[in-house]
C-alpha cells in the first residue's frame, strides 16, 4: 500500500510540475493545489499505514497496547489541509483580482511592478 | 516559565484582535502601538531570564517533549524576539501616519500584529511542524498586507510573492513529512539526537537540501530571490519596512537553526553549497541594486545582498563566523527597516521614490538627510556604525578560515553598497528637485512628523549605540554562537524538563 501511495505521490508531483510550468496563472495554481495534495499524502505515508487498528488507549493506561495506527501524521495532514485551503482561497481571489486589474493571466505579460524592458 | 515564553505570541494576537475590533477609528492604531510596547516588555523579560538561565524551554499543554509542542528560547531566539518587538514598535508608530485611513479600515493594524505574532512564533518554537504553522501565520498576514491597497503594482507584485512563497511552503511541508518518516519525531532537539543515529545519511542530506531550498526562498538567497525585488517596493512604506526587516530574516533564522542543530552530519557538502550561495547572493544583490533607479527597489536588492553575508557566517560554521552572522542579523534588521522608513518620508515630502523625480532633500530637509546617513553608512559598513563591526567580524572569520577569496567578495560587495548609497544620496538629497520644488518636513502636520520621525530617530540611535559600544553586543553574539555550535544545552533544556 505504501508503494502504491508513493507512486501516486510521484504522479501527482509530475502532473503538478507540468501544470506549474505553464505561463497561465490559473494552471499554475491548479498545479500548486495538486502538489500540495502530494505533500499531504507524503506525510500520511511517512507515518506508515496500518489498517483496522485505531489508536485507542484502554482505560487506566498511558499508551495503547500492540501495534496501532499512527494518529500524528493524520493530525498533521489535517492541519496542512486546513491551512492550504485558506491559502488557496486567497490565491484564487488574488488571481481573479489580477485578471480584473491587469486584464491578463499570462505571467510573462505581468510586468507592471517590474523594471521597464529596455527594448 | 511557559508563560514568559508564550507572552510574546499572545500579546500580538490579543493586540491584533483589539485592533480588528477598533479598526474603524483611531483605536485600531493605538491598539497596535500598545500591543508592540507590551510585547517589547515581555520580550525584555524573556531576554533577562534567558541571560540568567541559558536556555528556557516550556512544554505547551503539559505534554512532555518530544510529544508535545515545545517553545524554546536560547540566546539567538531571545535576541530575535527582542529585535522583532523593537521593529514592531517602530513600525506601528510609523504606521499611525503612513497608513491611509482607507487601508486602516480594512484591518491593516490587525494584520500587522498577526504578522508579528507569526514572526515571534517562528523564532520561539522548538517543533518543526509548529515552525511550519508559524510560517503560514506569517505568510497569510503578509499576503494581506502586501495587496491591501489594491493597485496594479501591488496585485502584480503580490501574485509573484504569493506564488513563490506557496511553492517554498509546500517544499518545506514535504521535507517535514520525509524527515518525520525517517525519524518519527518533529521536535527539533529530539531530531538533533535522532538524525545522527540514522543509517541512511545520504537521504538525510537530500532532505537537508529540500529544507535549504524551502528556507532559501523565504530568505531570498541566490538563485531564489527574484520574488523579493518584484514585490517589496509596492505596498505601504510601513509594510515594506517590516517585511524588509523581519520576513527574510525568519528564513535566515530557520536556516541557521536547522543547519546548526539538525543537519550537521555532512557539513563539508551542505555548508560548501551554502558558501557558494552566500557569495552569489552578495554579488547578484549588490549588482541588481546598482542597476536600479528607485529608492525602494535599490533597498530591496540590498536586502538580498545583505542576506548573503548572514548565510556566509552560517556557511563558514566557525565560532567567529556564527557570531558574525548573529551580530549581522540584529544589525541588519534595525538598519534595513530604518532605511525603508526614511524612503517613506522622502516619498511623502518629495512626491516620489524614483530617484530621477526627487531631489533637494539635503538643502531643505537636513534632518532627514542626517537620519538617512546613519543607516546608509551603517549598511555600507562605515566605522563606527554597527555595520562596520558586523562586516569586520565576518571578513575576519573568512580570512581565519582560509577563505581569502570570500573575504575579498564580502569587501568588494561592501564597496559597491557604498556606490548605491551614494547614488541615492546624490540623486535624492544633493541634486536639486527636478520640479524646482523644495521638499520640507514642515509640510507634514506635527502629528505626522512625530509619528514618522520618532521611529526613524530611535532606530538610528540604536544603530549608533551598537556601533559605538559594540562590546556587550559582540559578547552576547559570541555566547549565542557558542550555544548554536554546542547544542547540548539546548537539547538538555528541551528534553530534560519534566514540566
Amino acid at each position: 500500500m505504501e508503494v502504491l501511495l508513493s507512486c501516486l505521490v510521484g504522479m501527482l508531483v509530475a502532473a503538478a510540475i507540468y501544470l506549474m510550468l505553464s505561463r497561465d496563472l490559473l494552471r499554475f495554481l491548479f498545479g500548486l493545489i495538486l502538489i500540495s495534495n502530494a505533500a499531504n499524502l507524503a506525510i500520511f505515508v511517512s507515518g506508515r499505514l496500518i489498517t483496522g487498528a485505531p489508536p485507542l488507549i484502554e482505560e487506566g493506561q498511558d499508551f495503547p497496547v500492540g501495534e496501532v495506527a499512527n494518529a500524528l501524521p493524520q493530525a498533521l495532514v489535517l492541519t496542512a489541509i486546513v491551512i492550504g485551503f485558506g491559502l488557496f482561497a486567497f490565491a484564487l481571489t488574488l488571481t481573479l483580482r489580477a485578471y480584473r486589474t491587469l486584464g491578463t493571466l499570462d505571467t510573462s505579460e505581468m510586468r507592471v511592478a517590474e523594471p521597464k524592458d529596455p527594448s | 516559565m511557559s508563560w514568559l515564553l508564550s507572552l510574546p505570541l499572545l500579546i500580538p494576537f490579543v493586540a491584533g484582535v483589539a485592533a480588528f475590533l477598533l479598526k474603524g477609528g483611531p483605536g485600531g492604531r493605538w491598539a497596535s502601538v500598545f500591543g508592540s510596547v507590551a510585547m517589547l516588555i515581555a520580550a525584555g523579560a524573556l531576554m533577562m531570564t534567558v541571560l540568567r538561565e541559558g536556555v528556557v524551554a516550556g512544554q505547551m499543554g503539559g505534554w512532555p517533549a518530544p510529544y508535545g509542542i515545545t517553545l524554546v528560547a536560547d540566546y539567538l531566539s531571545a535576541v530575535m524576539v527582542v529585535i522583532t518587538a523593537i521593529t514592531a514598535l517602530a513600525v506601528s508608530v510609523y504606521a499611525m501616519a503612513d497608513v491611509e485611513a482607507r487601508i486602516a479600515r480594512l484591518g491593516y493594524h490587525a494584520l500587522f500584529q498577526i504578522l508579528i505574532a507569526g514572526v515571534a512564533g517562528a523564532f520561539l518554537t522548538g517543533d518543526l511542524f509548529n515552525l511550519y504553522v508559524w510560517f503560514e501565520v506569517m505568510l497569510i498576514a503578509s499576503f494581506g498586507l502586501l495587496v491591501m491597497g489594491g493597485t496594479k503594482e501591488q496585485i502584480d507584485g503580490g501574485v509573484k510573492y504569493v506564488a513563490l512563497n506557496l511553492v517554498s511552503t509546500i517544499l518545506f511541508l514535504t521535507g517535514i513529512g520525509l524527515l518525520y518518516g525517517m525519524t518519527g519525531t518533529l521536535n527539533l532537539a529530539d531530531l538533533a539526537v535522532t538524525v545522527p543515529t540514522l543509517e541512511n545519511q545520504g537521504l538525510v542530506t537530500v532532505i537537508a537540501m529540500m529544507f535549504m531550498v524551502a528556507f532559501g526562498v523565504k530568505a531570498a538567497v541566490f538563485p531564489l530571490f527574484f520574488w523579493l525585488p518584484a514585490s517589496y517596493h509596492t505596498p505601504a512604506f510601513a509594510t515594506s519596512a517590516v517585511f524588509a526587516g523581519l520576513l527574510t530574516k525568519v528564513g535566515v533564522y530557520a536556516l541557521i537553526r536547522m543547519f546548526t542543530l539538525v543537519f550537521v552530519g555532512d557539513i563539508s557538502f551542505t555548508h560548501e553549497v551554502l558558501l557558494w550561495v552566500a557569495c552569489f547572493t552578495m554579488v547578484t544583490g549588490v549588482l541588481g541594486a546598482a542597476a536600479q533607479n528607485d529608492f525602494r527597489k535599490i533597498l530591496s536588492f540590498h536586502i538580498v545582498s545583505q542576506i548573503g553575508y548572514m548565510i556566509l557566517g552560517l556557511a563558514l560554521m566557525t565560532p567567529l563566523a556564527i557570531m558574525g552572522a548573529v551580530f549581522y542579523l540584529v544589525h541588519h534588521i534595525i538598519v534595513k527597516a530604518n532605511l525603508f522608513l526614511v524612503a517613506g518620508v522622502a516619498f511623502k515630502i518629495a512626491g516620489s521614490t524614483e530617484l530621477k523625480r526627487i531631489g533637494g532633500l539635503y538643502a531643505t530637509a537636513p534632518l532627514l538627510a542626517l537620519l538617512f546617513l546613519v543607516p546608509a553608512f551603517s549598511l555600507a559598513g562605515f566605522p563606527p556604525l554597527s555595520g562596520f563591526w558586523a562586516k569586520f567580524i565576518l571578513v575576519k572569520a573568512a580570512l581565519e578560515d582560509g577563505h581569502g577569496f570570500v573575504a575579498f567578495i564580502a569587501l568588494a560587495v561592501g564597496a559597491l553598497t557604498i556606490f548605491s548609497m551614494t547614488k541615492i544620496w546624490a540623486e535624492a538629497f544633493w541634486s536639486p528637485h527636478p520640479d524646482k520644488s523644495e521638499p520640507r518636513l514642515s509640510t507634514l502636520s506635527p502629528r505626522e512628523r512625530r509619528a514618522l520621525l520618532l521611529p526613524i530617530a530611535g532606530l538610528a540611535v540604536l544603530t549608533c549605540i551598537i556601533g559605538l559600544f559594540p562590546e556587550p553586543f559582540v559578547q552576547f553574539a559570541e555566547r549565542a554562537a557558542g550555544q548554536l555550535l554546542d547544542p547540548s544545552v539546548y537539547i538538555g533544556a528541551v528534553l530534560g524538563v519534566a514540566e
